[in-house]
């Protein structure tokens, strides 16, 4: 049995449920529990995947509510068009919201998130249209034809489908080509923009986009609780509830589908007995168990920052292993330059910062087919050359033309686009992605599967396309008995050679390598000079920046020597090796 | 609106807008040493408030009860690492002499006088040093071991420790409000404008504090100790300074603003156990306005955020939080375009 059977049969189960005689007490548990997750299974996409997070998540509920309690009370409308119109409403504001602060450091999307949900609280509270802060009353029940959703057994399917199919969206949106440039988002495991962006993906976009689906998520589950309770008012709205989805995130598990369940379970369940309790230990009444929260909060954090799912999972049977089946179709392939045309031509680029120049008008050609070395002694400007011709760093002046397309002044991203891609010195892979998952990755710009396709499963082709080619571009670097290792789990050198075959799924016309050899021992060197020299003689065209003279000389067909942020020389690897003013680079001048 | 009612809400404005700077320097300051976005900053008002109110009633104030324990939970986590460090009776002496003793002192000095209503001044003094004890040994328990970790986390710790606090807030302070009296009940009148006696002590006490950061940012080694650290804390570490002290300090200075902002604002605001969440986040409002980072932008952005309330109040009283807390949206547009995006190294 897989996980897979495991979970269809625990749905199957759960939807089950309201036919057993179960009592009434714990069908009505188990309807937040549902609304709960709903909302912390969007968290578990943005906090846990995404590394982003928001406080905010109770006032899309919120507004969710808001939205069909007013459209079905003050003006009578089919509890459906409320739904529709409380997605809506959420998408504006997520979009605003998200296109403010997105764009800006991690950490003012929460801030931001805090203030509005804090906002939105005080405002439903004293509109008159809303009836301020008691609320509105006598919502109709949701009907579906002549069927009501009126009891707690009836909306309790509504609830655990809603919650279910969203599971069902999360995991197949992270197991899609727009889920991997999700994961590789974030920052708190080594993640960042500038991978995804090299890929050819808008870390921007992505990063708005889970936010909105956390959000649509959370309107929904807005929608049923207020259907559910027949009424609204603002308290289960305010920024309480926004930190306590949270926490049932944190504690369940962030970054896991399951962890969602078991978080907000645990919360639920907890928070109930320690309304009892704590009263009676404190006297009087009030919030107690925000004080238990808060404590566990802290020591989850510090001493099981994965939650409590991984110990959950570990009784359950492993995931099944996808097979890769290499009789796909092969994606679509790139018009490459023939041999011996330009291919990329930089003219006198140069870069400063403030009074340094740390590329000093340089300039060189590669032809299609040629192996070049960009080599210089610590500090010559190799890395800034390479980030200038990549588009990590802006050009201060001068020209990049990439197969006769100016490139200079491009975001990395379109330059991905016009046929370059990239390995990174300090290597840049998801470390709890498989290899191969790693490199589909790099097949990001000859895909197409968006968020929507991917959540609703139809991408299976394309993603088999997808596999396929990772799996070609494993074979071709030797490395496709580790295709379903987690990438993490590999050594330096291995990671090395992933990096490239990620870079090679892209289906590049030029190839640029930074420092792939940096930190390897003597073992892992030879096996990527000879992945090097196996591409070499397919015909591919790398740029390489090293600083292994041995390895370099090697495998070049032609060496540029910068020294100083200058253009020192250009030539064979013979005229290099035999060059003074080379040798006076690296090894000071002879008296 | 003519120009009286207009220099009145003004005046109103700026005297709010003195007790949010000197929350968002404490925020500026912390999240710059140690990159915690430090939510409970606001506790620290609210406890500074309550701990007056109970002395001038001669109770004994719920902060003594939450310190006590904070004391006892450090101990613990100290006497743990002693154990397994093999601390030296010497380094376990200093220890308790440093972290454990003054804090108890603090406690039952508190607890023995409060019934005797001593003079406000004293009051003044332990209140302060009850709130600012505080702030270190949060730091000890909630941060310190993870200070390595990601801006996110700590955030999130943030949160964790804000409901620890508020919770705390409600058992021993109880659900009712307070406010102290003026400690200064002078008029003065200039033009259509009263002055009170307060609005004077808040203005001096907030210049003061102001001034003082300075000059301890400036003048003395501590200080330039802390700047390094928010500067570069690795390159801090290598010349000798310790991110745990910087930290620790960060925290104690923190706690003392907080607990300065409670003794201003007391006499103007009904405080209740949760009413510092807010006046902490109209410090965020205006914190975000310098980007988290710059003390001069900070306060403009205090000024702008007492302005908008007091005018707001006016206008729309009923949506005043609700004007206050919008104005983060247009603050964050404007910033996205100040502070293009740098993410990674």
């Amino acid at each position: 049995m897989t996980r897979t059977h495991l979970s269809v049969a625990a749905a199957i189960l759960l939807l089950a449920l309201p036919f057993a005689p179960v009592p009434d007490f714990w069908i009505t548990q188990l309807n937040y529990i549902g609304l709960f997750s709903l909302v912390v299974l969007g968290l578990v996409l943005l906090t846990g995947v995404g590394g982003l997070t928001s406080f905010g998540q109770a006032a899309f509920a919120g507004v969710g509510a808001y939205a069909t309690a007013y459209l079905s009370t003050t003006l009578g409308l089919s509890p459906w068009l409320g739904l529709v119109a409380g997605l809506a409403i959420t998408l504006v504001l997520a979009l605003v919201i998200g296109l403010l602060t997105l764009r800006m450091s991690g950490h003012y999307l929460p801030l931001a998130t805090i203030c509005w949900c804090l906002a939105l609280f005080y405002l439903v509270g004293n509109l008159e249209a809303l009836g301020k802060y008691d609320g509105l009353l006598g919502l109709p029940a949701i009907t579906l034809g002549d069927f009501s959703f009126q009891s707690e057994r009836r909306i309790y399917w509504l609830i655990w489908l809603a919650a279910l199919l969203a599971a069902l969206g999360v995991t197949r949106l992270l197991d899609s080509r727009p889920g991997r440039i999700m994961r590789a988002l974030n920052t708190n495991r080594g993640g960042g923009a500038t991978m995804p962006e090299a890929m050819g993906a808008s870390t921007f976009r992505y990063k708005l986009t889970m936010f909105v689906i956390a959000a649509l998520l959370a309107s929904v589950s807005g929608w049923l609780y207020a259907h559910m309770q027949r009424s609204v008012n603002p308290s289960p709205f305010g920024i309480k509830f926004g930190i306590e989805y949270l926490f049932m995130a944190v504690l369940g598990g962030i970054g896991t589908v399951g962890g969602a369940f078991t978080g907000a379970a645990l919360v639920k369940l907890a928070e109930d007995q320690l309304k009892v309790w704590l009263p009676l230990v404190f006297g009087g009444s009030g919030n107690y168990e925000i004080i238990v929260f808060g404590v566990a909060l802290v020591l989850v954090l510090r001493f099981a920052p994965d939650g409590l799912w991984p110990l959950i999972a570990r009784w359950l049977p492993a995931k099944a292993q996808r097979m890769v089946d290499e009789s796909a179709p092969a994606l679509s392939a790139r018009q490459h330059p023939e041999r011996g045309a330009p291919l990329l031509d930089v003219r006198a680029i140069r870069k400063t910062f403030g009074g340094l120049v740390a590329v000093n008008d340089i300039s060189f050609v590669i032809r299609a087919g040629d192996i070049v070395g960009l080599i210089g002694p610590n500090g010559a400007g190799k890395s800034t050359t390479f980030n200038l011709v990549s588009g990590v760093l802006p050009l201060t002046s001068g020209e990049v033309e990439l197969l006769g397309q100016r490139v200079d002044g491009r975001s990395s991203r379109e330059i991905a686009r016009a046929g370059l891609s990239r390995t990174f010195q300090h290597v840049k892979l998801v470390p709890d992605m498989t290899v191969l998952e790693n490199v589909a990755l790099g097949t990001y710009l000859r895909t197409k599967t968006g968020t929507l396709r991917a959540m609703l499963g139809l991408n299976a082709a394309e993603e088999a396309q997808a596999r396929a080619e990772a799996m070609r571009q494993l074979r071709r670097i030797g490395l496709e008995t580790q295709a379903h290792e987690l990438a993490g789990n590999l050594a330096l050198g291995p990671q090395r050679l992933v990096e490239i075959a990620r870079a090679l799924a892209s289906d590049p016309s030029l190839l640029l390598l930074d420092e792939p050899a940096a930190g390897l021992r003597h073992k892992e060197k030879e096996a990527l000079a000879e992945v090097l020299k196996q591409l070499k003689a397919e015909g591919l065209s790398l740029l390489l920046v090293e600083h292994d003279m041995d390895f370099v000389m090697k495998l070049t067909d032609r060496i540029v020597v910068m020294e100083f942020g200058r253009w020192l020389m250009e030539g064979t690897p013979a005229e290099v090796q035999a060059s003074p003013a080379v040798r006076a680079a690296y090894l000071g001048a002879d008296e | 609106m003519d120009l009286t009612i207009a220099a009145i809400l003004g005046l109103d404005g700026l005297t709010n807008g003195a007790i949010y700077a000197l929350v968002a320097l404490a925020l500026v300051l912390v999240f710059s040493v140690t990159r915690i976005i430090f939510i409970p900053q606001g506790e620290f008002v609210a406890f500074g408030a309550l701990t007056l109110a109970s002395l001038q009633m001669g109770k004994v104030p719920g902060t003594v009860w939450p310190l006590v324990m904070l004391v006892v939970a450090g101990a613990v986590l100290d006497g743990v690492q002693a154990v397994r460090e093999r601390w030296s009776l010497q380094r376990i002496a200093m220890r308790v002499v440093t972290a454990v003793t003054p804090p108890l002192m603090i406690a039952g000095i508190t607890k023995q006088i409060a019934s005797q209503q001593p003079p406000l001044f004293v009051q003044v003094l332990l209140t302060l040093a009850l709130v600012t004890a505080m702030g270190p040994l949060l730091y000890r328990l909630a941060y310190r071991a993870l200070s390595a970790a990601s801006v996110l986390t700590l955030l999130i710790v943030s949160v964790g420790v804000h409901f620890a606090l508020t919770g705390l807030g409600l058992v021993f302070f109880g659900a009712e409000g307070y406010r102290t009296p003026a400690f200064w009940e002078a008029r003065f009148d200039v033009g259509p404008l009263s002055l009170t006696g307060q609005t004077l002590i808040i203005f001096g006490a907030s210049v003061a504090l102001i001034v003082a950061l300075f000059v301890f940012f400036e003048r003395t080694l501590a200080g330039k100790a802390l700047k390094a650290t928010s500067v570069n804390r690795t390159g801090a570490r290598l010349m000798g300074i310790s991110g745990d002290a910087a930290g620790s300090l960060s925290f104690t200075l923190a706690a003392f603003i907080g607990a300065l902002s409670g003794l201003l604002i007391s006499p103007s605001t009904t405080i209740y156990y949760d009413t510092g969440f807010l006046i902490g986040l109209k410090g965020f409002v205006a914190a975000v306005f310098g980007g988290l980072a710059s003390f001069p932008m900070a306060l403009a952005g205090a000024i702008g955020v007492g302005l908008i309330e007091s005018f707001g109040s006016f206008w729309a009283s009923a949506f005043k939080e609700v004007i206050v807390f919008t104005v983060i949206l247009p603050i964050l547009l404007w910033r996205s375009f100040v502070d293009p995006h740098h993410e990674e190294h």
